[in-house]
């Protein structure tokens, strides 16, 4: 037995370790820092309390960030469970090559935002600016990624279709684990495919939308990648009378302060973040414990 | 009559097809567009972004240009991201399964329940909270271990185990609770020692989690910017391919001919690797999410 325990301590060592230096200390260090004035240059660090937090509702491009974040979310979790589902129910159907469909939808989320965004950037500003050019059409002429009103949309359709491939797959997942059964015995009473969908596949799908939901919601909330490299936060717009950058979505917002050397108030951003997502974890955890009961 | 018939029944089926082919094709035209202008020159791409390239010979040398190129080293920049993906991966997978048995094995004691909760609430917090104190602790870490953290493949091979734990540990504890436990009982029995019956009992059984596993911290750790970007430096000797990406398209700004031929290089490994593995990838994804 007591060769056991010193099994046991060896074998956690190495990942308690490494996750107390990786994550603990340094989670630890950035809660007190949004307490501090840390600068990232000065090596004197002051306790200054709630500062930085009280400073932040009146900061505009904080609070600009905050709502286009919030926007950007409502959108992306509306597109992405729009066409995704659409998807699982295509590759679910008698299509024919359904798998090699099933298999490319995927491919968008395989390539990581960084590139993705590069791509898009390309096309918005490229591809439609020319077709709009050559074909005469007023709307494309000038990129939407240059139009504050649209920047966010772009942003969407490009998350949406990076996403969609992967919250396919669960949705397929959750509609293959229903019993065929059930749908054939709705049809001989003579339901036809659209009552089918609705009185039972999107039922009996109900976890798998609580998945993507809370998937899309703190990804949505974290992204960052795509639009560093699809629009940089960019054009300028105006926000409570002052200048800021209309695409500049949370994740960004916080980079930018950060790279300004104002660490704290970056920190500051950044734990406003931590407790938005720790709010929409502990409502999908209580949400699927009540199901867990109801089962 | 009977055509009309069985072409009125087929309908709906025909339209769908068409919808599936025309869906496709939406998803795929951003990857045909950079193939085509991977293949022209930026005077062609000007002219007409969306012909066909006069030349396609032109993509050949496209990629040596970006092959010759001195503010990138592409070769080496994918030789980094393959050795510290394969790396991450290695120390994710031991360290994790190996944490991740003893907790199942301990499941009712109170030291294990908490140190497996501490993990999974550790999943929701976002980078963005640690990243700056990170590198800040990396550093004071580095000068008292006298061993360079920072700007090391170790530095960012320590990092990656850091936060694959999290994930890893709770996937394979989802897993490990359905061994039965008589197979290692009846292995002590026989003689095997402790740490023997994990390696050769338990850690074979683990294979179809050890895919998934190593799926969804593959894809994360081959496109993660922000870690390599903050660790690793922006252009220092070990760089990965997502950074040095970026670090190219910021120094040609609007040179899409390079631009896209190098997201082109950098998109072929994966799509190579994932008409191999294309079965496990998706199986890998999905059982993860539902977990």
């Amino acid at each position: 037995m007591k060769q056991r325990s010193v099994v046991n301590i060896l074998f956690l060592a190495p990942v308690v370790f490494t996750f107390i230096m990786i994550i603990i200390v340094p989670f630890s260090l950035g809660i007190y820092y949004s307490l501090t004035d840390w600068n990232g240059v000065s090596p004197i660090i002051h306790f200054v309390g709630f500062k930085n937090f009280s400073k932040l509702f009146n900061t505009p491009d904080f609070i600009h960030s905050f709502l286009i974040t919030v926007g950007y979310t409502i959108i992306n979790v509306i597109l992405v469970n729009i066409v995704s589902f659409t998807l699982s129910l295509i590759v679910t159907s008698k299509v024919k090559f359904r798998n090699f469909y099933r298999a490319g939808f995927f491919v968008p989320y395989l390539i990581g935002g960084i590139v993705l965004g590069y791509i898009w950037q390309f096309i918005m500003n490229n591809i439609l600016v020319s077709l709009g050019t050559t074909y005469g059409i007023e709307m494309l002429q000038s990129s939407f990624l240059s139009r504050p009103e649209t920047v966010i949309w772009v942003m969407s359709v490009v998350n949406t279709w990076q996403f969609s491939g992967y919250i396919m797959l669960i949705y397929v997942a959750a509609i293959q684990s229903i019993p065929k059964s059930l749908m054939e015995a709705a049809s001989v009473d003579g339901a036809g495919f659209v009552r089918n969908v609705f009185n039972i596949l999107i039922p009996m799908m109900a976890n798998a939308f609580t998945i993507s939901l809370f998937l899309t919601l703190t990804n949505s909330f974290k992204q960052f990648d795509m639009n560093l490299t699809l629009t940089n936060g960019g054009p300028a717009t105006r926000f409570m009378g002052v200048p800021v950058k209309a695409s500049q979505l949370l994740a960004m917002n916080i980079f930018d302060t950060a790279t300004a050397n104002k660490m704290a108030e970056a920190q500051a951003k950044a734990v406003v973040l931590f407790v938005v997502l720790v709010v929409v974890s502990l409502i999908q955890v209580s949400n699927n414990k009540k199901k867990e009961v109801e089962m | 009559m009977k055509n009309t018939m069985s072409f009125k029944r087929r309908a709906p089926m025909l339209i769908l097809e068409a919808f599936t082919i025309l869906l496709f094709i939406l998803f795929m035209i951003p990857f045909a567009m950079v193939v085509l202008n991977s293949a022209k020159t930026s005077r062609e791409i000007i002219i007409n972004a969306v012909a066909l390239p006069e030349n396609w010979g032109q993509l050949g040398n496209n990629i040596s240009r970006i092959f010759n190129n001195p503010t990138v080293d592409y070769l080496s920049a994918f030789g980094d991201s393959v050795i510290i993906t394969v790396l991450s991966l290695l120390v994710i997978i031991t360290f994790s399964s190996m944490a991740a048995w003893v907790l199942v094995r301990n499941e009712k004691k109170t030291w294990s329940i908490i140190i497996f909760m501490v993990f999974v609430a550790a999943m929701v917090i976002p980078f963005q909270v640690l990243m700056y104190p990170l590198v800040r602790w990396l550093r004071i870490l580095g000068n008292v271990l006298n061993l360079r953290l920072l700007g090391t493949v170790r530095g960012i091979v320590f990092a990656y185990l850091g936060f694959g734990s999290s994930l890893s540990i709770f996937v394979f504890h989802g897993f490990i609770k359905n061994i039965p436990y008589e197979l290692e009982e009846a292995a002590t029995i026989d003689g095997c020692s402790y740490p023997r019956i994990f390696f050769e009992i338990v850690f074979p059984l683990l294979k179809p989690i050890i895919v998934t596993v190593m799926i969804l911290n593959g894809i994360w750790i081959w496109n993660d910017y922000l870690l390599p970007y903050l660790v690793l430096g922006s252009n220092g000797a070990v760089q990965t391919l997502p950074v040095a990406v970026t670090a190219f398209a910021g120094a040609y700004l609007k040179q899409w001919d390079l631009i896209l031929t190098s997201t082109l290089l950098a998109i072929v490994p994966i799509i190579i690797l994932y008409l191999f593995a294309q079965r496990y990838i998706i199986k890998g994804m999905v059982e993860g999410a539902i977990k």
